[in-house]
C-alpha cells in the first residue's frame, strides 16, 4: 500500500544514508524526493511541499554531520525543526477573559462543527468553570437544533434555540442579548455548514459577525481533507476574521496535512483537536508535538500528561511503596491493573504506544486481545479469599481448584496469575535493589 | 478518430438538460481545473518536460494522489512520444482519454442504478466517515426512486450521533415514506433487523438503511456494522444487495484508506460522492477506483432532494477537464 506514515518512510531512507558524514545533494536527492511524495500522501497542498522541501534543501546542503548524530537524525531534525516552524510555533487556547466570549463556528458540511461546539463548551465548563450559552445557528440542515439540544442535556449546558423560522444573525443578536442581561462567560454560535462559494449564506455569516462582533471566529477543517482545503480556508478568511482553526477527526488515521498547509498559507492558527466522538474529545492542539507524531518520533508530552490526568497519585504512591517494601501482594497487582485501565482508557494500549517514541506499534486486535486477558487475571483475583489475595503462597491445588470454579476458568488459568504474580514480585525485588537506597527516590517510598 | 473525440460526439447528442445541469454542479470543480488545463496549453508552444511536470501538479491538486498522477502522465507522456505530437491541446486529450480507458478497465462494466430483485426487498446499506452526507444522499436516493414508483422505507441505523433519528425522519416526512427508527444508543443491528422485518412485511421494493459515521480505524465499530450487515443477510437472502460508501468531494488521500477498509467489512459495490457542487475536484474517486476497483455511481451536487445525479464518467471527465467547448 502506498501510505506508509510520514515516520515509516523516513525511517527507511534514513537508513540508506547511514555512515556519510556530510549532507550533501547527492546523498539528500532520494530523501527529498521521498519527503515530497510523503507530505503530498498527507494530504499538504502541493505548492507548501514545495516551498517547504526547498527551505530543507537549503537548511540541510554542507552541514556537517555532528558527533555521534548520523545524518539520518542530523537531517530529521531539520526537517522537524522546519515542520514545526510551519505549524506555529505555540500552542494557543481561546482566550476567555472577556464576559461574554462570543465566539462563533464555521465550516464546510460536515466538518464537525455542532459537536466540535459541544466539546468547546464541555471543556470552558469543566475545565475553566464557565457559564456557558450554546446557540443553535443552523436553520437549515434538518434536525441540527435537535443535535446541539441533545448534545446541551448531555453536558448540562443551556442551549439557546429560537426554531429554524428566525433567521441566524437575529439569532445570534438575541444570544448576546440574553447573555449579557443572564452574565453568561461564554457564547458559542453554532453556524450552518457551507461552500465557501455560496454567497448568500457567506453574507450571513458576515452579518452574523458584523452584529454580534464575537472574539473568537473558529474554522473547523476536517482532518481529513485534501488539496482544496487551502482554497475554503482562504475564502473563509477573506469574508470573515478567522482566529483560529479547530481540527476535527484527528482520531482517523488521516495524516492531516491540510491543516499544516492552510496554517503555512494564512497564518491562521490550530488552536484545538477533535480526537474522539465523546464531547470530552477535545485536546489543545501542539504545534510541535503534531510535528513529533508526523515525523513518527512519538509525543512523550501528550503521554505524560495522559498519564497524569487519569492515575490515581494515592494508590500509585502506595503499590510503589509496598513494591518496595518488598510487601508485593495479589491486591496491589490488582490495584496496578486498575491503574492501567484507567491509563489507557480512552486511547487504549495501542494509543498509549503510539505516543511513546520506539515503541512497536500494536494492532487495536493485539490490544483487544491484551484487554480481554486483563479482565481476565482481575476475575481470578477477584475469586480469591483477601487471606489468599494477601498471601498467595497458601494457594494450593485445592484451593486452585475452587478459585476456577469460582471465575469460571481452570486451575490452569489460575497458575498462569501466579506465575505472573511471581515474576512481578521478583522483577519488584531487583528494582529494590537497584533503587531503594538511592536518596534521589527516597521521596517516592514515603 | 480518437476515443475521447467519439466520446465527445456520443455526450453531445445526450439529452441537453441532463448535460447542463449535470456541468452547472460541476461548474466550480471544472472551472478551476480545465482553466488550468487550458492555461497551461496557452502558455506552451511546444511541449516539453516542464509541461507534464505542471500536467502532474494540475493532477495532485485535483486530490488524483501522487502515484496515480505520475501513472497517467507516464502514460500520457509514451503516448505523446510514440505518435510525435507536441501540440499541448491534443495532450490535453490524450490525458483525458487515458484516464477515461485506465478507469473503465481498473474494474467491471457499471451499472450506476440500483437492480431491483423480484418478489423480495431489494435492500441497500450506506456507510462511511463522519459528516460526508450519508443522511443527506439517503434522503436523495429514497427520493429518486420513490418518483420511479418504488416503495421506499427508510431504517433510521444511527442511533448513536445526537440528532441523527430526528435528521433522517424529517426527511422521511417530507418524502413521505415509511421509516423504521429505534432508540437513541439501541444496537444498530437490532433497528436493521426491525427494517427488514417491516420491508418483507409491507412488501417495500427498496430498503435504505442508514449506519453511523465512523472513522475506518475504529475497528470496534467496524465490527459493528459487519454485524448489521449480518444480521440484513440473514433476514433476507442475498442483501444487502447494494452497499453505498459515500466519500466528501473534498477528501484528501484518506479516501483510498476509507473505501479498502469499508470493502473489507461491508463489500462496498458503489460509491457516492457528495458534495461536488463546491469546489473540490472530487480526484480520490479515480485514485479509489484505480485501487481498489469500486466504481462511482451517483454524485450529489447541492443541498436538495433532487440534487442527485448518476455518475457519467465521460462527462464527469468531461466536464472537468475540457470545460464547457466542444
Amino acid at each position: 500500500m502506498a501510505f506508509e506514515s510520514l515516520g515509516d518512510r523516513f525511517q527507511a531512507i534514513l537508513k540508506k544514508l547511514k555512515g556519510q558524514t556530510r549532507l550533501t545533494e547527492s546523498n539528500m536527492e532520494e530523501m527529498l524526493k521521498e519527503i515530497r511524495v510523503a507530505l503530498l500522501e498527507a494530504d499538504v497542498n502541493f505548492k507548501v511541499v514545495k516551498e517547504f522541501v526547498n527551505h530543507i534543501k537549503e537548511k540541510a546542503i554542507g552541514q556537517e554531520v555532528l558527533n555521534k548524530v548520523s545524518p539520518g537524525q542530523m537531517l530529521v531534525k531539520i526537517v522537524h525543526d522546519e515542520l514545526v516552524d510551519l505549524l506555529g510555533a505555540d500552542q494557543c487556547e481561546v482566550n476567555l477573559r472577556n464576559k461574554p466570549t462570543v465566539i462563533m463556528m464555521c465550516g464546510l458540511q460536515g466538518s464537525g462543527k455542532t459537536t466540535t461546539s459541544g466539546k468547546l463548551a464541555n471543556l470552558f465548563k469543566k475545565k475553566f468553570n464557565k457559564k456557558v450559552l450554546l446557540v443553535a445557528g443552523d436553520i437549515y440542515r434538518p434536525a441540527a437544533i435537535d443535535q446541539l439540544c441533545q448534545i446541551g442535556k448531555q453536558i448540562d449546558v443551556e442551549v439557546l434555540n429560537l426554531g429554524n423560522n428566525i433567521n441566524p444573525v437575529d439569532i445570534s443578536k438575541k444570544a448576546l442579548e440574553k447573555a449579557k442581561k443572564e452574565g453568561f462567560d461564554v457564547v458559542i454560535i453554532d453556524t450552518a455548514g457551507r461552500l465557501q462559494i455560496d454567497e448568500v449564506l457567506m453574507e450571513e455569516l458576515v452579518n452574523i459577525e458584523n452584529e454580534v462582533n464575537p472574539n473568537e471566529v473558529l474554522l473547523l477543517v476536517d482532518a481529513m481533507s485534501g488539496q482544496d482545503a487551502v482554497n475554503v480556508a482562504k475564502s473563509f478568511n477573506e469574508k470573515l476574521h478567522l482566529t483560529g482553526m479547530i481540527m476535527s477527526k484527528l482520531d482517523g488515521d488521516a495524516r492531516g496535512g491540510a491543516a499544516l498547509s492552510i496554517k503555512h498559507l494564512t497564518g491562521i492558527p490550530i488552536k484545538y483537536a477533535g480526537v474522539g466522538e465523546k464531547l470530552e474529545d477535545l485536546e489543545v492542539f501542539h504545534p510541535d508535538r503534531m510535528a513529533d507524531r508526523i515525523l513518527g518520533m512519538g509525543d512523550v508530552v501528550s503521554l505524560v500528561e495522559h498519564v497524569q490526568e487519569n492515575i490515581d497519585e494515592k494508590a500509585a504512591k502506595k503499590s510503589v511503596n509496598k513494591m518496595m517494601s518488598g510487601k508485593f501482594d495479589l491486591n496491589d497487582m490488582l490495584d496496578q491493573m486498575d491503574q492501567y485501565t484507567k491509563m489507557t482508557s480512552g486511547k487504549g494500549l495501542a494509543g498509549l504506544l503510539k505516543l511513546l517514541p520506539g515503541m512497536p506499534k500494536i494492532s487495536e486486535e493485539d490490544q483487544q486481545k491484551a484487554e480481554k486477558q486483563l479482565k481476565k487475571t482481575k476475575a481470578i483475583i477477584y475469586s480469591m479469599t483477601l487471606e489468599e489475595r494477601k498471601d498467595p503462597s497458601i494457594i494450593k491445588n485445592s484451593r486452585k481448584l475452587r478459585i476456577a470454579k469460582g471465575c469460571g476458568m481452570t486451575s490452569y488459568d489460575v497458575n498462569r496469575v501466579l506465575d505472573q504474580y511471581d515474576r512481578m514480585k521478583k522483577q519488584m525485588k531487583e528494582l529494590r535493589g537497584r533503587f531503594g537506597n538511592d536518596p534521589r527516590f527516597k521521596n517516592m517510598f514515603k | 478518430m480518437g476515443l475521447f473525440s467519439f466520446l465527445k460526439e456520443k455526450i453531445a447528442h445526450k439529452s441537453k438538460e441532463k448535460k447542463e445541469k449535470y456541468v452547472a454542479g460541476l461548474d466550480k470543480s471544472r472551472r478551476n481545473f480545465s482553466s488550468k488545463l487550458k492555461a497551461l496549453s496557452s502558455r506552451y508552444a511546444k511541449v516539453n518536460e516542464e509541461y507534464f511536470e505542471e500536467l502532474e501538479q494540475i493532477l495532485i491538486e485535483a486530490d488524483v494522489g501522487v502515484n496515480l498522477a505520475l501513472e497517467i502522465v507516464d502514460i500520457t507522456k509514451e503516448e505523446t512520444k510514440l505518435q510525435g505530437i507536441t501540440d499541448p491541446n491534443q495532450i490535453n486529450e490524450i490525458l483525458v482519454d487515458k484516464m477515461f480507458v485506465g478507469y473503465v478497465q481498473q474494474g467491471e462494466s457499471i451499472v450506476n442504478e440500483i437492480q431491483f430483485k423480484e418478489n423480495i426487498p431489494t435492500v441497500l446499506l450506506v456507510v462511511g466517515v463522519n459528516g460526508v452526507g450519508k443522511t443527506t444522499t439517503i434522503a436523495k436516493l429514497a427520493k429518486r426512486y420513490i418518483s420511479k414508483g418504488k416503495k421506499v422505507l427508510l431504517v433510521a441505523g444511527d442511533t448513536f450521533r445526537a440528532g441523527a433519528i430526528e435528521q433522517l425522519s424529517v426527511w422521511a416526512n417530507r418524502l413521505g415514506c415509511e421509516i423504521v427508527v429505534g432508540k437513541e444508543n439501541q444496537d444498530p443491528a437490532s433497528v436493521a433487523f426491525d427494517g427488514m422485518v417491516k420491508a418483507k412485511k409491507d412488501n417495500v421494493d427498496l430498503v435504505i438503511c442508514d449506519t453511523a459515521g465512523r472513522l475506518q480505524n475504529k475497528t470496534n465499530l467496524m465490527n459493528e456494522l459487519s454485524k448489521i450487515k449480518r444480521v440484513i443477510s440473514k433476514e433476507i437472502p442475498g442483501a444487502p444487495h447494494d452497499t453505498f460508501l459515500i466519500i466528501d468531494a473534498t477528501t484528501g488521500q484518506n479516501g483510498v484508506i476509507q473505501a479498502k477498509a469499508f470493502k473489507e467489512c461491508t463489500d462496498v459495490t458503489g460509491v457516492v460522492i457528495t458534495k461536488m457542487d463546491g469546489t473540490s475536484k472530487g480526484g480520490i474517486i479515480l485514485a479509489i477506483r484505480d485501487e481498489l476497483g469500486i466504481p462511482v455511481r451517483f454524485i450529489g451536487l447541492g443541498e436538495k432532494m433532487e440534487d442527485l445525479e448518476e455518475f457519467d464518467l465521460d462527462q464527469y471527465l468531461y466536464g472537468l477537464c475540457l470545460g464547457e467547448e466542444k
